[in-house]
């Protein structure tokens, strides 16, 4: 396969891009999350395909594994915080919560 | 073009048209099944980039974990019997152009460089025990990443229940 790394590239800028304004105009909380996973799929494409140019490292084949373990985190947590949130205010939508004294 | 290059294009295609679907869609449910899509068909290139661990484990924590959580939140956040849930967009013309002009910047940088392998490196072949090379990488030189990210996950898991536990808390 000789696909040039570009095209991983302009893919993963599109990925991040398209996460960005998904965080930005989505009015509900899981949908943010869902941006932010997006973004962090982008670099982790970047990553891999940076790997690709050069074969016997695997520097960044493990980074992605790391990236991909903070995402688990990330996603759980924020999860949790969302929760509570709907539980404490009734709402899922991020510009209605300005307070966090639960 | 050749069967790997084709299946390449294929699934770009598929994650381009899934992440572009999602900016437009209004239905909360619909939006996390199109980023799945979009994690699968990246899984694919990451195969096709002989990144095959990376691709598995994107399957297995990905779209087998953290997509089942967040339809699972989704659940839990919607209380509309029956109907889906259904939002609306604010900022549009803004989120739109920060959105262009970083793909924009992006794209025009990307374009101006010529990412080149570095010789002696490229010189190497392929291995293909990558997921065996991994295996030993972790156990060896990266045990205190991967020790951390246990760590991080245990603060996660306990941090997760401590916050989403149903006592009232005016102490916690």
């Amino acid at each position: 396969m000789n696909v040039p790394v570009h095209h991983f590239l302009y893919l993963g800028a599109f990925l991040f891009s398209v996460g960005l304004v998904v965080v930005i105009s989505k009015r509900n909380t899981i949908l943010v999350l869902l941006g932010l996973e997006l973004m962090l799929n982008a670099s982790n494409l970047n990553l891999v395909a940076f790997n690709r140019l050069h074969p016997g490292n695997l520097q960044g084949q493990m980074f992605a594994i790391f990236v991909i373990v903070v995402a688990v985190c990330e996603a759980a947590v924020g999860l949790a915080i969302v929760l509570r949130i709907y539980r404490e205010y009734q709402t899922s939508v991020p510009d209605d919560v300005n307070e966090l004294n639960l | 073009m050749n069967a790997p290059s084709f299946l390449f294009y294929f699934f770009e295609i598929i994650a381009a048209g899934a992440a572009g679907a999602l900016l437009f869609v209004r239905n909360v449910f619909y939006g996390a099944l199109l980023v799945i899509a979009v994690l699968l068909a990246l899984a694919g290139l990451y195969i096709l980039a002989f990144a095959e661990f990376v691709a598995v484990t994107q399957i297995l924590v990905y779209a087998g974990g953290i997509l089942v959580v967040i339809i699972f939140g989704i659940m839990l956040t919607t209380r509309l019997g029956g109907k889906p849930l259904v939002i609306e967009h604010t900022r549009s013309i803004s989120a739109t152009l920060v959105g262009l002009a970083f793909f924009g910047m992006l794209m025009y940088l990307l374009s101006r460089e010529t990412f080149v392998a570095h010789p002696a490196k490229a010189a190497t072949p392929t291995t293909l025990d990558t997921t065996q090379t991994l295996g030993a990488l972790l156990m060896s030189d990266y045990v205190l990443p991967f020790e951390t990210a246990g760590i991080l996950l245990l603060m996660a898991l306990i941090g997760a229940a401590v916050i989403a536990s149903e006592r009232k808390s005016k102490n916690v």
